[in-house]
């Protein structure tokens, strides 16, 4: 530890800080640009001056090292003219346009030139014009504006792992752009836009929408993939303006996916407002009290094994928990679902369908492997993790696939399962490896367990690195990467059933209802099923019912998700839903006071406190594993990691008119052949 | 001076040829491995040479693939420094010092030929396109002010005609003598020493 002071307040430090941090530790702020904490040093804004004492000069406090002895002062009139010197320089070039730049009301530059800002300038020449440069459809820029802070470059190179972002030329010429002006290749991207500490980058898709003083802000959890990272939903009225990431040092760090950021446009598109009807194939608007007696009606006359439900990928758990309750009380039954696959899920123990190892714990990992999955479409937050550990401790990494472009260096096997046999049986190179690696990790993708021999790949996964010693208190290197924000909660839910393949049902035409919640993803041909579908978007499920029930997206209503690693969180109403459409819980409640008299929880609050209550319990007891439709022989496959469209996943991306111009943006560079 | 753009017309593909490949290779053989990109600024310059005193983007790619390191790297460093240049320049490219002692000396009498003899601009090629000039900053010849160069050679104590004659010369293809055209050795004084007379070998 050192000892230094600042302003005369003792501090001590870890050896390798700078002075910055410790005067931050010392309750000092300093001004700053182009210092960021997660990323690298650069030192050229020159704002965060301070006074060393021995020093002549002032120094820049975030890339100076502290030193043992050294003494520190921020509040001097040196500092405060070095200040304002540099913020003279800045402004010098910089547009009088806040009046008019998206970034006004949250720009660092406007906040500290009210403290070191002069308020004449002695510029008198002309003020330097840069031309705009394309960075795709989703950074708007105005690079009159930049200050050359780097930090755009840096979080490209750095966290995203596209090093496509340049300053080209020199003093003051320079000028920030992408190669020759392309897009930028990154599901990241948009994080540059929070990071400009001026409006030189800003939001493409948010351009003069609204000032942050008018937006209420609500801290919520996203539901596009299934990191659940923390993120501050900006409303104006009830329309969703903008997602921008909080900090979750476990969880998304600083960062949130340009999915995450952008598909919140879908919320206003494709919306089910209103019960509707099908009628001669055409639907037709209806009352909620129409649509429930016909429901009614039908579950009364057909018998309840010819029910069925599905659950989707976005579903909240109250949502899923009561539709499970209204399926077990009401319906009597358990034709419940929440796959939208044949997966193999060994639910009898927690621990089989986590992230085990954890978020975090990816950066203490020494060797990774991946099997059937395409981290950086999956789940993009986790593979900035990956890159971050490969860039901290060089991190072996080796996919069983070939996926192209991961952002990182990689080892790409066969793609057979017979290799993952022969790592199995210690025929395998990477056997020695990961007997004697410290801290491996397995991530199984989705697509593994689709295959046949799923059930036989994974125990004897499990198996091996049982055997290996592998498992300890602190350290589990089996993960599964799920893709969908409800999946791990519908597991923890148990709203799955492992006795009949309900999805091969489903495919045979055997239910006379199917009842579809959120769920648009299952690929069956409709005969004479009756289908209810609720939901919040009118897409596949929607179009195929016979009924319609208009539910809530994820920012209209209270609901925890559970997170690939096993975190609940909670996500909280931002705005409302549209026209006569209600929260989701709320109308299952209803559908069963209508067909019993008698509601399934009196309000909310019973059914958190019913639903925490069976996650508890069934932590505890660890349930009887009956999976009988997978056999445990193996025969060789050919692994193919099938991934939805990344741009496309869910309902609300599929909405989303920003996502369609980067999935253009996106095939544009394909189909010049000017990608890398 | 502003931001140098790269050419409209850029070549479709670049390659090293023999020579250039061997000095390329000599080149990043001098730095440890994994430190490979440390060579792009001297292959950047072979590239220059090799493509008649400029750098198409091709040329910038293939350096990157090369070194392995992304494009926009390179792309930095060659918009960074002035020498490089990203637009033909010609065969002959004639860089004009109009620093402080050759203006003193009459550098402007040299650009005036200039834009008489090759093009009206600077960094304009000449209407056959085999020579273009440009100002450049102190060349470090001050001593025989004024001054210009040629592609790697210097022509020194100059003035208006004898810029032309030279001018005239390599736009008929020819390269003209190097060196002081008041017929002084390198830079020994004009008339004789003055200074340490009694030292033989001074």
């Amino acid at each position: 530890m050192l000892k230094l002071k600042v302003n005369d307040i003792d501090v001590e430090v870890e050896e390798g800080l700078t002075v910055l941090q410790a005067c931050e530790k010392a309750g000092v702020e300093i001004p700053r640009f182009c210092y960021h904490e997660k990323l690298s040093i650069a030192g050229n804004c020159r704002m965060c001056l301070v006074e060393m004492e021995k020093s002549p000069k002032p120094i820049a406090s975030c890339a100076m090292p502290a030193a043992e002895g050294m003494n520190i002062k921020t509040n001097t009139s040196l500092v405060e003219k070095a200040r304002k010197g540099v913020m003279e320089f800045l402004l010098a070039n910089h547009p009088l346009d806040c009046p008019v730049c998206d970034q006004g009301g949250e720009c660092d530059l406007q906040d500290q030139s009210m403290f070191y800002g002069v308020d004449k300038s002695r510029f008198k020449e002309n003020k330097r014009a840069v031309p705009e440069k394309n960075m795709g459809p989703l950074i708007k820029t105005q690079m009159t504006r930049c200050i050359h802070c780097t930090r755009c470059v840096r979080f490209a190179t750095e966290v995203a792992g596209v090093p496509e972002l340049g300053a080209i030329g020199r003093g003051e010429d320079m000028q920030i752009t992408t190669y020759l002006e392309q897009s930028m290749q990154s599901e990241l991207s948009a994080n540059v836009v929070d990071l400009c500490p001026v409006g030189a980058l800003t939001s493409k898709p948010y351009v003069f929408e609204a000032r942050p003083w008018e937006l209420k802000k609500t801290e919520t959890i996203d539901v596009m993939d299934a990191i659940g990272s923390n993120i501050r939903v900006d409303t104006y009225d009830w329309e969703v303006k903008r997602v921008l990431p909080i900090i979750n040092e476990d969880i998304n760090e600083e960062w949130i996916s340009d999915k995450t950021r952008y598909a919140c446009d879908g919320l206003l598109h494709q919306r089910l407002d209103t019960p509707y009807i099908k009628y001669n194939g055409k639907f037709e608007k209806a009352s909620w009290l129409e649509v429930y007696k016909i429901i009614k009606s039908k579950l009364e006359n057909t018998s309840k094994e010819k029910v069925s439900g599905f659950v989707g990928d976005l579903t909240n758990m109250e949502t899923a928990y009561i539709f499970k309750e209204f399926f077990d009380r009401t319906v009597e039954t358990d034709n419940y679902e929440s796959r939208s696959d044949n997966r193999y899920i060994n639910t009898s123990k927690r621990e089989n369908y986590l992230f085990n190892s954890t978020i975090n714990g990816i950066e203490e990992a020494d060797l990774i492997l991946l099997l059937g999955t395409n981290p950086r479409y999956e789940a993009t937050i986790l593979n900035a993790r990956i890159r971050k550990s490969y860039l901290n401790n060089n991190t072996k990494i080796v996919s069983l696939n070939d996926c192209g472009d991961l952002t990182y260096p990689y080892e790409s096997l066969d793609g057979q399962t017979k290799t993952i046999k022969e790592i199995i049986e210690d025929a395998h190179i990477l056997s020695k490896e990961i007997e004697s690696a410290k801290k491996p990790m397995i991530i199984i993708g989705e697509s593994l367990l689709r295959l046949e021999n799923s059930k036989y790949l994974f125990d004897n996964l499990k198996d091996f690195l049982n055997k290996k010693n592998k498992f300890s208190d602190d350290w589990n290197p089996l993960n599964i990467l799920s893709c969908d924000a409800a999946t791990v909660g519908n597991f923890d839910l148990g709203v799955l059933n492992n006795k009949i393949n309900l999805i091969e049902d489903l495919k045979s035409n055997k239910f006379e209802i199917v009842f579809l919640i959120g769920q648009d993803n299952l690929n069956f041909v409709k005969k004479n099923e009756f289908v209810i579908y609720q939901g919040s978007h009118g897409d596949k499920g929607a179009e195929c019912a016979d009924i319609i029930l208009p539910g809530s997206a994820y920012t209209e209503q209270d609901g925890y998700y559970t997170n690939l690693e096993g975190k609940i969180q909670k996500a909280f109403k931002a705005s409302y839903p549209p026209g006569d459409a209600k929260e989701d819980w709320q109308i299952i409640n209803e559908l069963a006071e209508f067909m019993n008299n008698r509601k399934l929880f009196n309000d909310k609050e019973e059914l958190y406190s019913s639903m925490l209550n069976y996650l508890k319990l069934q932590s505890e007891k660890q349930t009887e594993h009956n999976n009988n439709n997978w056999n445990s022989d193996f025969n060789n496959e050919n692994l193919k990691i099938e991934i939805k469209d990344y741009y496309f996943s869910n309902v609300v991306a599929k909405s989303s008119k920003t996502m369609i111009k980067c999935n253009n943006a996106k095939m544009n560079l394909k189909s010049t052949g000017t990608e890398g | 001076m502003s931001l140098r753009k790269p050419a409209k017309d850029q070549p479709e593909s670049f390659e090293f040829n023999a020579s250039s490949l061997e000095e390329a290779n000599h080149i990043v053989a001098k730095y440890p491995k994994g430190k490979q990109q440390s060579a792009v600024m001297a292959l950047l310059y072979i590239a220059q040479r090799q493509n008649n005193n400029w750098i198409p983007l091709a040329a910038m790619k293939y350096i990157a693939k090369f070194l392995d390191m992304p494009y926009i790297k390179v792309y930095e460093v060659a918009t960074f420094y002035t020498m490089y240049n990203l637009s033909p320049v010609g065969k002959y490219f004639v860089q004009v010092c109009t620093t402080t002692p050759c203006m003193i000396r009459g550098a402007n009498k040299l650009v005036e030929a200039c834009k008489e003899k090759i093009s009206e601009n600077e960094c304009e090629l000449s209407s056959d396109k085999s020579c273009s000039w440009m100002e450049v900053e102190c060349l470090g010849a001050c001593v025989t002010a004024p001054m210009m160069q040629i592609n790697d050679d210097y022509y020194e104590d100059l003035d208006k005609e004898k810029t032309s004659e030279i001018l005239d010369k390599i736009l008929n293809g020819e390269t003209p003598k190097p060196g002081s055209y008041r017929g002084r050795i390198n830079n020994e004084p004009e008339n004789n020493r003055k200074t340490l007379t009694d030292l033989k070998n001074a």
